[in-house]
Parts: structure tokens; sequence; C-alpha cells
């Protein structure tokens, strides 16, 4: 089983329309996995069909029991995340700032201190109208540990793809550099890269492939709203070839995405000239990790 | 007072609102752009300024000293995050997965895990004309933004009096992004009339209402896509407070770094749009 990562540094690049339409132009043997999980898009295209879903039980949030706490402020004083605080006559605990590390329950003279688990959002395996396997999650809002959410996502699919004896994981990442991004490239073995030629994309880009260079995971690009600045599309060409990634599409700025988007089908179902351009680049990285 | 520039989706224009309403405000009122979007940090990139100021950024994580070391295994019992490991004849730490909580280090009966530096990034400060711009950037491989977002904000508080901050936030609704407008005033978010920055503006309206923060809609390439945000604003009583027109003029100008405020009228109005929204709201000190 080969994992395929889409991921861009940049946001609204076009990495959740260029996954999907990948979903649609690949085929039977492929499971799809969205590890943007703090704000997922990849079902808006796909219309999923929920066949089972699961809580996300992660964090952990400080609890005072007021019956047993006799208010001599150790957890204020340990505290550094500044979660404890004194309002009205007693020390309350800031859901918000608690980072659930537990110090002030484990020095708490008094053990009035609980950690108490938090669901921090939902995992869903759904059938999408493609017929293909789809693992996903929401994380809750405000809700932390978005890495681990897409380290399970990740692993359902995963498990998922080598049980029914499934070639290829499609996932689709998240903008940044930060833990989600590197929880989804851990075990990948294409990433596939998309950019604009922007100064923005093209700053954003070179540190997401300095990031990948270091997990030494191949590499693949493709520069959409190519037409919006040619001169830059070419020093990002040039940069490519130097770095040894493959150009894998240029895709033009068209309002074909947002259309797409609207009518909930990907650009390949709705545009021939992307429909071409992006059957070549699945092709080309189809290729690439087979040989 | 400080503002920040949100989003939910990527990619709806929170560098280029940010940046453009930051030099716009600065002509007339003491402003800091702050950059709290310290993974790919992009204002910069349209605000050249001078660089006036710059430090490393650290964390703390605790650095095992063999000496007195007992192997007790209490720091690996009381460390949620698996970031302490005990192994046969040491203790290991791994600084990505620690959140600095001290706990370890402080509650080690033989104090042999004292907390040590360890970097995560640069915070730089810089002068455009009149506008200050504060930046964060994160080391390639740190995995934890939110430390470094913490003291980017920080920054211009202890550096700087009586000023504006508009601060450039990260996208998401995750931890990098509600650290980023914490402890704002107001946010605001931007949004484009997709389906898809439709979904993401509502799970940051309803990290918002959690945290009970004032908020208000600001509508980027308006004229692409469909009406379902404004629908949307209006059921929930969200204000709309600028519809930034949708124009490949602009997306040409940004992709080469350039600010637009002085070059297109009506890029200008929709942000003096913004200026009354503040002032009337009576948000402005």
């Amino acid at each position: 089983m080969k994992e395929i990562v889409i991921i861009s540094g940049k946001g609204g690049t076009g990495k959740t329309s260029i996954t999907a339409s990948f979903a649609y132009l690949s085929g039977e043997n492929t499971v799809l996995a969205d590890c943007d999980v703090d704000a997922s898009d990849l079902h808006l295209l796909l219309k999923p069909e929920t066949i089972s879903e699961e809580d996300f039980l992660s964090s952990y949030l400080a609890v005072i029991d007021y019956n047993k706490c006799r208010d001599c402020g150790k957890c204020f004083e340990v505290c550094r995340f500044k979660a404890v605080s004194f309002d009205n006559e007693k020390f309350v605990i800031n859901s918000q700032n608690c980072e659930g590390c537990g110090y002030c329950a484990n020095i708490c003279p008094a053990k009035a201190i609980s950690l108490k688990i938090q669901n921090d959002g939902k995992l869903y395996i759904s059938k999408t109208r493609l017929n293909k396997t789809f693992f996903h999650a929401e994380l809750g809002p405000g809700a932390e540990n978005s890495g681990k959410l897409v380290a399970k996502v990740k692993k359902n699919a995963k498990k998922y793809a080598r049980e029914n004896n499934l070639e290829i994981m499609l996932v689709d990442g998240s903008p940044g550099i930060g833990c989600p991004v590197i929880s989804s490239l851990s075990g990948a073995n294409y990433v596939v890269l998309v950019t604009e030629p922007t100064v923005s994309g093209s700053h954003d880009l070179k540190r997401v492939i300095e990031l990948v260079q270091k997990f030494k995971i191949k590499m693949g690009c493709i520069i959409n709203k190519a037409d919006i600045n040619t001169a830059l599309a070419d020093e990002i060409k040039t940069f490519l070839k130097d770095q040894n990634i493959e150009l894998l599409a240029e895709l033009p700025c068209d309002d074909v995405f947002t259309e797409a988007m609207i009518a909930e089908k990907t650009v390949a179902e709705v545009s021939s000239e992307m429909s071409g351009k992006l059957s070549q680049a699945w092709n080309e990285i189809i290729n690439s990790i087979r040989g | 007072m400080k503002i920040a520039i949100a989003s939910g989706k990527g990619g709806t224009g929170k560098t280029f609102l940010s940046t453009n309403w930051a030099a716009y405000m600065s002509e007339t009122t003491p402003t800091v752009l702050v950059d709290l979007d310290v993974e790919e940090p992009n204002s910069g990139l349209f605000i050249k300024g001078d660089l006036l100021y710059s430090e490393t950024a650290y964390k703390q994580v605790p650095d095992w000293q063999k000496t007195n070391c007992s192997m007790c295994g209490k720091c690996q019992s009381v460390c949620n995050y698996h970031a302490v490991l005990k192994v046969k004849d040491a203790i290991l730490v791994f600084p990505e997965l620690c959140h600095s909580c001290y706990a370890c280090s402080e509650l080690c009966p033989t104090d042999s895990l004292p907390m040590k530096k360890n970097r995560i990034g640069v915070i730089s400060h810089y002068k455009f004309n009149k506008l200050d711009y504060v930046e964060g950037r994160l080391d390639i491989g740190q995995e934890q933004a939110v430390p470094l977002i913490s003291q980017t904000n920080d920054f211009p508080a202890k550096h700087l009096q009586n000023v504006i901050s508009i601060c450039d936030c990260p996208p998401g609704t995750a931890c990098p992004a509600i650290e980023s407008v914490k402890d704002a005033d107001l946010v605001i978010l931007t949004t484009e009339p997709t389906p898809f920055g439709l979904h993401d503006l509502k799970l940051m309206v309803k990290s918002l209402v959690i945290l009970k923060k004032k908020f208000a809609v600001v509508v980027n390439k308006w004229g692409v896509g469909n009406e379902d945000v404004l629908k949307y604003c209006g059921s929930m009583n969200i204000a709309v407070i600028a519809k930034i027109q949708n124009d490949r003029r602009i997306a040409e100008e940004y992709s080469k770094g350039n600010l637009v405020y002085n070059k297109f009228d009506f890029v200008r109005s929709e942000l003096d749009k913004i200026n009354n929204y503040i002032l009337n709201s009576g948000e402005s000190k």
C-alpha cells in the first residue's frame, strides 16, 4: 500500500479541489483520508454517507471538587498556562487555557483536582458518491490535539487499506508546517505539493519543501492559477528543477474551481481541460510510486 | 486594542486584508501589524520594512542530568504528553512533545531534570514607513506553533505603546488559530463566498461563540460563488462590514507582493467601512 499526501504550505491554493479530482480519477484500489481535520472540506465535494462514527477522546481538563478544595492556591502557583485564577473567592480553572498537563492535580494537597477526558471531535468512516471508502474527522471547536487526530484518521485508513488489499491511500493534508502536517507526512510515500505563483504561495512552498526533505519523501508539484504571474511561475519551475521535484501540472486560474464546488462536483468532472491535465498528473504520480 | 484577522479556510485573504488595512491605518493612527501565522508568515512579503530588532524564541524543556538521578520514574509518571520516557539506564526527553508544564522538573526528588531553553523560532520587529511590523517565524521541523504564537502576541505590549494591533492569524480552527484570537478585542473573519469558505466560516463562528468573542465578517472575492455567506450571516445576526470585489488585477498585484489600497478606490472604500465600523462600535481607544 502506498500513501499519497497532498499539502501546500499556504492555504487556499486548491489542495482540496485537486484531491477530490484525484479521488474521482483514481481506480477502485484507492481509499481516501481527509487529514485537514480542523477545516475539512473534502466531504463537501464527495457527499459521503456515514457508515460509522466514533468520538475522539483525547485531551484532559483539570476539574476542581469544591467539597474538597481548601483554597491553598498551590494549583495557581504551579500552572504555567494561566489556567487557574482566583475569582469570586475561589480558585477556578479556565478550560480554554488548561492544557491538561495534570501538574495541579498531582500536587493538590487536598486531592481536590481530577483530570477529565475531553471529547475533542469525531472520527467518521463513510462511503463517498464515487463509491470509495473515506476516513475523515471533525475536530471540536477550539479543541486540541489535531496532530493526534490526523494520526488516528491515517491509522484507521491504513488498516482498512491493508485488510482490503488496496494499493493507494490518498490523503488531503492541512496548510502550514506544524503538527497536523508533520503527522500527515509520517509514513507517506509521495507528497503532492499544490502551489500558486504568488509571493506567498512560493514562500510557503519553499518552507514546506524543506520540511518534506527532512522526511526524505519523493515530491511532485502542481502549479495552480499559473497564469496569474507567469514570471513567478517560471521561477517556481526553475526552483523545482533544482530541487529535483517533478512538475506534475500547470493549471490556469479558472472560476471552474468555484463552479464545481457549488455544483458539489470535482473540477475533473466539470472541465475537460482540468480533467486532461489532472489525469496526466495522476498517471505520473502512480508511475512514480510504482517505479 | 487588538483586532485579529482570522478565517477558518486558508487563502480567503487574511494576509491581503491585514497588510492593506494596517498600512492604510498607519497613515493616520499608530499601528502595529503582527503576523501570528508563524508556520507560514507572509505579511512581510508585502510590508518590506527595515529590521529594527530580532530575537530567538525558545520554549523550556527538561534536560536530564544523570549524576544524582535515582531512576525513580516519577518524571515519566507525571508527564501527560509522553515526552519523558524512562528506559533501562536513562531518561529520554522528546522536546517536540513537551508542553513546558514543568511538572517533571519540579517534582523530581533529586532535581535531575532542570529546564533548559530549546530554540523554536525567531521574532522580528520591522518598521515600514509609519507602520510597525512584528513577525513570528517557526523553525522548520518544529511541531508546536502555540508557544511561538503566544510570545509573538505578547511582543507589542512589551515594546510598543498606544498602538492598535492588527493580527494576521493562522488558518484552521485548532489550537494555533484559537491562541491567536484568545485575547483579541474584536475578530474579523475573512471569508470568500464559496461553499468551502462558508463551511469553514461556520466552524470558526462556533469557536468564537464558545470563546465569547466579539466578531464581524469581511467577504473577500465578492462576485465569485454565490450569496449563501450573506444569507448565513443574516440569519445569525453577524455583521458583514465590508465586501471586497473579486478582481483579477488584485490577484495579479498580490502575486507580486504589492499593496493595493492606494491603487484601487474600491478597495480603499471597503477599508474605510471597516474603520467606520470600529469607530462606531466604540472599540477605538
